[in-house]
């Protein structure tokens, strides 16, 4: 049993009550036993504690990062992929079923399930495939899986086209207080694109996808979500006309929430500059009004997440023409250095971005995580917002380091994370 | 005095039956009375009477049909008539004859009973306009099975003395199920309480309105249900379409012994057949003591032989002067 301690002279974020104000921390058994600004050098714990100073550097609840890819699920990559979530300050994380082999199986659930956190050192959840094969034509064994622990449904990166199908879907999962998370993408309106519809598409002679690809298809999940009652999150939208459709959505009290990529909030067109293939993503990044857009989504709570969306490629594959290269990017070691840019640059507050890194996508995964209050675990981090680095390729925890912010500075670095109140990352170390 | 008391007695009094839908309770007991009366002579050593004597049954059936056309036939022959079965699925339609002309054609040869089975719903009806005889509807695509719900409900009240407010639960694809339909529309003109217990994606649309109390787990709602009433998956339907696999509609919508056991303890399990055992049920329970399912073919046949009788005498008496 570890020992109890204090941690004092801390930036708490509460983004619940949505405050940043100096205060402490209490923590033993694993869990938090005290939070607030009653907390400092002289509170009395009535026992021995060991006291921290965190010298006003943030202290705030591990994020929650609802998009991850894994390659596999074998102990390497579980490891690899929490080393990664540590040192991003990533305490809790759900993968997508898109692995060698797919997550469709009761079996593989519980496999993953049992071993996932003691192999990765974090939270690690796993999501399902919500049809059979990702194929987009048949109903998983959505009761099942639910069952042996998968904790949402999806096809990751792929939608499922067929909307009887999906009406379904929505009805089935309903009936079992499943959540569905869905990429939406018309796959015919999208074509071979591989970059946003636009002049910079056409002036670079690439192949591109309109963001009607992305809007007709979330119009109609939320058009089904709105008929069935039924729980839904988009995963990732990236234009202004998304934004809008899940307002409405959100206005006329359909039960949905709504997720973006910390890439589509951080980066836009242009800086795919001459065919840098590591920012070949999806959705593509749009034009800076549509980041805009999407900040100002998560500035009045219209979006609820930011995700990493985390993706490891073989750089094999990336050493390609653009339009040839592989599709993804990693981005759990700078999710929150990216997500501070928000902060430094757009005006977004920190209780705010920690609502949508950690609270608010705890609370669509009914995960207990996401904040910090007496009882809950103590996972946390500490956070130096104003520390510069640059990302370098071979720095990154990552084994694949497809990032798409290499060499650039990002402002702001995890310097501890902590799970179950034991620290299994320090900057440095 | 036996006039007076024959007056008073309900009666059924239809040309044809069509459906449950439009019967009243008088003419369902009516049907029930006789049906009782049924079973009592099929259970005779000597089991043929002559009430139907003279009289041509036809069993024409568009859709392959091994027990009900049995059930239809046996019952025909046992008072009397002529039975033929023309299997329409190898025959004209093949050769492209409207259903309308199958009809004039098979109208000119002068039967008296004409027992339908078609794919369509609505069909038999459009048939019964067309033809000078008594139609029954052996089951009209989605829409309505009549005989089958009676013959649920002859086996309900010989088993519970009655149906009025007894609670019975149907299970399973309700949506493409005309047996559900025909029961829902019963045991409701009955005064029973009735329950549907699915996946939404074999419910359909507005079944609450349907006079029904929705329920997607079994757990709560068995619970205090005197009938289970489970219905047949057909086998294409279990591969992701409407229901993730077999496997996945077995673990949470079939009928074990235990999810058997939140229901009442007296309460006893139906099936309209042919079972998909280890599907929709466990043969531990389909085989069980509480298991009515081989009384229900038993009941088939009495029911087809009160639905026969009755509306030969229906016709007869309208076709001279009387009713």
């Amino acid at each position: 049993m570890s020992k109890h301690k204090i941690f004092y002279n801390a930036r708490l974020i509460d983004p619940v009550e949505m405050t940043d104000s100096i205060g402490g921390i209490y923590i033993g058994d694993g869990k938090v036993l005290d939070i607030g600004g009653h907390i400092d050098r002289n509170y009395d714990a009535k026992i021995a504690v060991e006291y921290v100073d965190v010298k006003r550097q943030i202290l705030a609840p591990g994020l929650v990062d609802m998009r991850v890819f894994m390659n596999g699920v074998g102990n390497q990559t579980l490891k690899n992929t929490g080393e990664s979530a540590a040192a991003g300050g990533v305490t809790s994380l759900l993968s997508m079923p898109n692995s060698t082999p797919i997550v469709e199986d009761i079996a593989l659930v519980e496999y993953i399930n049992g071993r996932s956190k003691k192999v990765s050192g974090v939270n690690l959840y796993t999501s399902a495939a919500l049809t059979q094969g990702l194929a987009g034509e048949q109903m998983a064994e959505i009761g099942l899986l639910k069952k042996a622990g998968a904790i949402a449904f999806t096809d990751g990166r792929k939608s499922v086209q067929n909307a009887l199908l999906f009406k379904r879907l929505l009805e089935y999962a309903n009936s079992h207080q499943a959540l569905i998370i869905h990429d939406v993408e018309d796959e015919d309106l999208a074509g071979d694109g591989v970059m946003n519809e636009g002049l910079y598409a056409s002036r670079l002679g690439l192949p591109s996808k309109p963001k009607i690809a992305e809007t007709i298809m979330l119009e109609r999940d939320l058009a089904l979500a709105s008929l069935l009652k039924a729980k839904y999150h988009v995963s990732q939208i990236s234009c202004v006309e998304s934004l809008n459709a899940v307002k409405r959505a959100k206005h006329e009290n359909t039960p949905i929430t709504a997720g973006v990529s910390i890439n589509n909030l951080t980066l836009n067109e242009f800086d795919i500059g001459e065919y840098r293939s590591f920012l070949r993503l999806e959705p593509p990044l749009r034009s800076d009004d549509d980041r805009m857009a999407m900040v100002e989504g998560i500035k009045n709570g219209d979006i609820d997440v930011i995700v990493s969306s985390h993706d490891p490629q073989d750089p094999d594959g990336k050493r390609h023409p653009f339009a040839d290269a592989a599709v993804g990017a990693v981005g759990l070691e700078t999710l929150l250095a990216a997500a501070l840019r928000l902060y430094h640059s757009d005006g977004v507050d920190l209780p705010t971005l920690w609502r949508a890194l950690s609270y608010n996508p705890a609370q669509i995964l009914e995960l207990d995580a996401g904040r910090l209050k007496a009882g809950s675990p103590a996972d946390f981090i500490i956070v130096d917002p104003e520390h510069s680095w640059k990302v370098e390729r071979t720095e990154l925890k990552s084994q694949s380091s497809n990032t798409p912010f290499e060499n650039r500075i990002l402002q702001g670095k995890v310097l501890a994370t902590y799970i179950d109140g034991r620290k299994i990352f320090e900057l440095g170390n | 005095m036996k006039n007076f008391e024959n007056m008073m007695k309900p009666h059924f009094t239809n040309k044809h039956l069509l459906g449950i839908e439009g019967l009243k309770e008088a003419n369902i007991t009516a049907l029930l009375n006789l049906a009782d009366e049924k079973v009592e002579q099929s259970r005779r050593d000597i089991k043929k009477t002559n009430e139907l004597e003279g009289r041509t049954q036809i069993n024409l059936f568009f859709e392959a049909s091994t027990r009900t056309q049995a059930s239809f036939e046996i019952a025909g022959k046992r008072l009397g008539a002529d039975v033929m079965n023309m299997a329409v699925a190898h025959s004209s339609i093949k050769k492209g004859e409207t259903l309308i002309d199958t009809a004039a054609t098979l109208n000119a040869m002068q039967p008296d009973l004409l027992v339908i089975r078609h794919h369509s719903a609505g069909a038999v009806e459009l048939l019964s306009q067309k033809v000078n005889c008594a139609v029954i509807n052996a089951g009209d695509g989605r829409h309505e099975h009549p005989t089958q719900a009676l013959l649920d409900a002859l086996t309900i009240r010989r088993n519970k003395g009655k149906l009025a407010r007894l609670t019975i639960a149907i299970c399973g694809d309700v949506l493409h199920s005309r047996v559900a339909r025909s029961n829902i529309i019963l045991l409701n003109i009955m005064g029973a309480r009735v329950r549907l217990i699915a996946p939404p994606t074999l419910l359909p649309a507005d079944a609450e309105k349907m006079g029904c109390e929705v329920f997607h787990n079994m757990e709560d709602g068995l619970k205090g249900v005197d009938i289970v009433m489970m219905l047949r998956l057909q086998t294409e339907r279990m591969q992701g379409a409407f229901i993730p696999s077999a496997r996945e509609y077995h673990q949470f919508y079939g009928l074990t012994e235990k999810k058997l056991s939140y229901a009442n303890e007296d309460a006893l399990v139906m099936h309209p057949g042919p079972m998909n055992r280890g599907v929709e049920i466990d043969s531990v329970v389909a085989d069980s003591a509480k298991s009515l399912i081989r009384e229900q073919v038993e009941m088939g046949v009495a029911v087809r032989m009160a639905v026969l009788e009755s509306l030969s005498n229906n016709w007869l008496s309208k076709n001279n002067g009387g009713v």
